[in-house]
């Protein structure tokens, strides 16, 4: 597990080389001048001249990549253009905030698509089956802003329940995360119920019950177990798909996190941000998986990895 | 009847006196507000910080030598102790500085000051965009390259008394130095923070910032020691960021959010200024700005005049003006009618259609001819980029449209013989200051006709750019009729090069709760946007 871990990590630093190659290559072409940006509109093509020498932008790429790279390998992702703050802090004080969002929304995908995926497994063809894979359809397909906006709009403004944006505690987050993990929750209830169902018609389930252990024993103790193993798996590729999801919620929401802030700086195309935050996230989402594959390893021993 | 007469006219006499001394009242001191802004704020640093969003901020936490009376163009004296003495040959301007002025840190300001925050501005290393305002001042262009260690046109010449000296007369410079890149900083406090300044600034403005959470809010205290007895009457300011329109609306009728900084939002707009309710608290006031057409004057067969003043009566301005419900006041000209210089006789281009064709017809291009528009991708741009497209196909020319990105529209337009058409909207053409300069060197002169500029139409007529230069040179308080005269003239003459389509100018409306004070010149002031020193609450 070790060897297997330690590749894995090799792994990652290949994945992260090539995510900031990818990233700055990408920016480099785009038909855009950061200097304009940083400078605005009313700056004189001289002051963009001068902006852009300041910043490094007049050398060629491969002079800017390689000294980015050097500055990285030093744990020093740069500054921003527009904030002039440093990347790295940048994003320290907005991780926290995404890390919280990610977990709640996790935690709501996985209380609602479990249970929903389960009772549909055990009710296949009935009407609850097809609420819940209807509800599926529609969780996966709603865009993000719009089910936002309205759960705002009933929940926060119409019921009062909850607040209207903004961060803060559980009542701050509920919303956003509900928002990011509703689609999510939809998927879960698919794959959980398809799983169960094939779990469900395997021997060892026959034999159980032919033992005369009761259905729910049945289900909870031998079914559920070989049924749970994709979820996990589903969980590690969570982190790299709500990276996505992110960028819209919490701009709804006002959620101070990685999303709005890599968002911002797309818009001025703060080259600095949108790389560091392109890097930690591929760093994020090479940990995030390699954790589900070691956990898998922990609850399957059917799993062997070399 | 006699008696009713009477007891009506005591009523009112109460009422009228009730609410001119309701008017005349004081402003309460003390409370807090709160405002909304969708984006976050990048920076409070002055000398870099130049958007709508921060440049209010910036006010709050410093002062320039000059500022402008609320809502106007009349320039004042603020850190100044009176207005500038200006020498014959217009040249010269020594200003007083008011004493005992105190920053944040409680270091008196001083006029050595002044020249650290000026060449701060013009120094490379800040990124300031707004460097090339100030390289007009003697001495500039050398510090600029490198060449000289400090600006030559500025002088100290007592703690209270500095002098600033210009390469050329330049009517426009009182302007200049009531910008927000002009605001005072303390050289000390510059170099504690670092590049972190923008996060952690020191002026001598009315309210110091107290608290700063990345992405979530900001807080702005009452400067207890501000030199203009009586301001500011709020004890707080917290400014919200990272809010989406729709919900700071939502949290303006709860009560959460007491001004709305990105304005009302689109969806809600009819809403709010249909009912009579909501409607108290809508103020609107239309920029100085314009939003427009450029037609390229070195693509063909864009380089026929005939052929501009053809898509000139070709465009439906009322329509455009329609999708954006309303928001917007026609344009005739280039300049907006709140800037100095602004001809109300000017007619413009009428909308038609028949002598458009005629036009075009003339210009040898009877059966019309195919060419771009590029436009950004954001809502209503496109839709208006396509009214556009069906009003020019009425006259047989064929529109592709190219929706793209705002930084790939500003890269496009930017480059010579590349972007035939560009519609500016989401960049429209906003006063840096009151004066009708600021519409013609960054966008009509040949100077900025280059790759890069913001001249889109990429024109350059040097008979115009020489008239420009010489009434810039008109400095003396008796030349400005004529020299505001002979602007109007040189835009007339532009108009008649129908370089531009000039569309609408934005009404800008805002929605603040009941508990809130101000006016209109408060809530949208052209200049600064939003005066909070002068904001108070119920």
């Amino acid at each position: 597990m070790l060897t297997f871990s330690a590749s894995r990590v090799l792994q990652s630093l290949g994945v992260l080389l090539i995510a900031s190659l990818m990233t700055f290559s990408l920016i480099f072409l785009l038909p855009a001048d950061p200097a304009r940006l940083v400078a605005g509109p009313s700056a004189s093509v001289q002051t963009v001249g001068s902006i852009r020498r300041e910043l490094g932008l007049d050398r060629p790429f491969a002079a800017q990549y390689a000294l980015y790279l050097g500055h990285l390998l030093q744990g020093d992702l740069g500054r921003s253009y527009k904030q002039q703050t440093g990347v790295r802090e940048l994003i320290a004080s907005r991780v926290w905030a995404t890390f919280q969002l990610m977990l709640g929304a996790i935690f709501l995908e996985l209380l609602l698509g479990l249970p929903l995926g389960i009772w549909a497994a055990l009710r296949r063809g009935r009407w609850p089956d097809r609420l819940v894979m209807g509800f599926a359809f529609l969780g996966a397909s709603a865009p993000q802003f719009w089910l936002g906006l309205s759960l705002v709009y009933l929940l926060a403004y119409g019921l009062n329940l909850f607040p209207l944006g903004g961060y803060g505690g559980l009542s701050h987050l509920f919303l956003p995360a509900l928002t990011l993990g509703l689609g999510g929750a939809g998927w879960y209830a698919r794959v959980i119920r398809s799983s169960l169902l094939d779990v469900l018609s395997r021997d060892y389930v026959r034999t159980a019950r032919a033992k005369g252990l009761s259905g729910s024993r049945v289900v909870v103790r031998h079914a559920l177990r070989n049924a749970v193993s994709p979820i996990v798996s589903m969980i590690g590729l969570d982190i790299g798909v709500f990276m996505g999801g992110v960028v819209v919620v919490e701009s709804v929401f006002g959620w101070p996190g990685l999303g709005r802030l890599v968002w911002d700086a797309i818009r001025v195309v703060d080259i600095p941000v949108i790389v560091g935050v392109v890097i930690f996230s591929a760093l994020i989402i090479t940990l995030a998986n390699l954790l589900a594959d070691l956990v898998q390893l922990l609850i399957d021993p059917r799993i062997r990895y070399s | 009847m006699k008696r009713r007469t009477g007891t009506t006219l005591i009523g009112l006499t109460l009422l009228v006196t009730g609410v001119l001394s309701s008017a005349r009242a004081a402003p309460q001191q003390g409370g807090s507000i709160t405002v909304s802004y969708k984006d976050d704020v990048t920076t409070l640093d002055p000398a870099v910080g130049y958007d709508y969003q921060n440049w209010p901020m910036e006010k709050m936490v410093f002062d320039a030598l000059l500022d402008y009376v609320p809502g106007g163009t009349t320039l004042t004296p603020r850190l100044a102790a009176k207005m500038p003495e200006v020498s014959k040959d217009g040249k010269t301007y020594t200003f007083t500085l008011r004493t005992g002025v105190k920053f944040h840190n409680g270091r008196t300001m001083t006029a050595s000051d002044v020249k650290y925050s000026l060449e701060r501005v013009l120094d490379p290393k800040t990124k300031s965009p707004g460097q090339s305002f100030y390289t007009g001042i003697a001495g500039a262009q050398a510090f600029v390259d490198g060449k000289a260690k400090a600006v030559s046109g500025i002088t100290v010449l007592a703690p209270d008394k500095v002098r600033i000296t210009l390469d050329a007369p330049n009517a426009a410079f009182l302007n200049i130095m009531a910008m927000n890149f002009a605001f005072i900083v303390p050289k000390e406090a510059v170099a504690k923070a670092g590049a972190d300044f923008g996060h952690q600034p020191v002026g001598t403005g009315p309210f110091t910032l107290k608290s700063w959470v990345s992405g979530q809010q900001l807080e702005f205290a009452r400067n207890p020691n501000y030199f203009i007895k009586g301001m500011p009457h709020l004890d707080g300011v917290t400014v919200k960021v990272g809010l989406d329109p729709s919900v700071a609306y939502l949290s303006l009728q709860r009560g959460e959010i007491d001004l709305l900084g990105d304005g009302i939002p689109p969806a809600q707009f009819l809403q709010v200024t249909r009912d009579p309710k909501l409607k108290a608290n809508v103020f609107s006031k239309t920029s100085v700005n314009t939003t427009y057409l450029t037609l390229n004057t070195g693509i063909k067969p864009l380089n026929d005049v005939r052929v501009r003043q053809a898509i000139n009566m070709a465009i439906n301005k009322t329509k455009i003006l329609r999708i954006i419900n309303g928001r917007g006041e026609l344009a005739k000209s280039v300049l907006p009618p709140l800037m100095p210089g602004y001809d109300k006789a000017e007619a413009g281009y009428v909308y038609d259609p028949a002598k458009a064709k005629a036009l075009l017809a003339a210009a040898g291009m009877k059966s019309g001819f195919e060419t771009t528009l590029y436009t950004t991708s954001t809502d209503p741009n496109p839709r208006i980029a396509q009214s556009i497209q069906q009003d020019l196909a009425q006259i047989g020319v064929k529109v592709q449209l190219k929706s793209l990105a705002q930084s790939s529209v500003i890269d496009a337009a930017g480059t010579p013989k590349t972007a035939a058409m560009v519609w500016s909207g989401g960049l429209a053409w906003t006063q840096d200051y009151p004066d009708p300069s600021d519409f013609y060197w960054p966008i009509l002169s040949c100077k900025s006709a280059v790759q890069g500029g913001w001249n889109w139409p990429f024109v350059c007529d040097k008979a115009l750019d020489a008239r420009a230069d010489k009434a810039d040179r008109m400095v003396a308080p008796a030349q400005q009729t004529a020299r505001l005269k002979e602007y109007a003239s040189i835009f007339a003459a532009m108009n008649k090069q129908a370089v531009w389509v000039p569309v609408f100018h934005e009404v800008r409306y805002t929605m603040k709760s009941d508990r809130l004070v101000g006016s209109v010149d408060d809530l949208l002031d052209p200049t600064h946007f939003i005066n909070y020193e002068r904001l108070s609450v119920k």
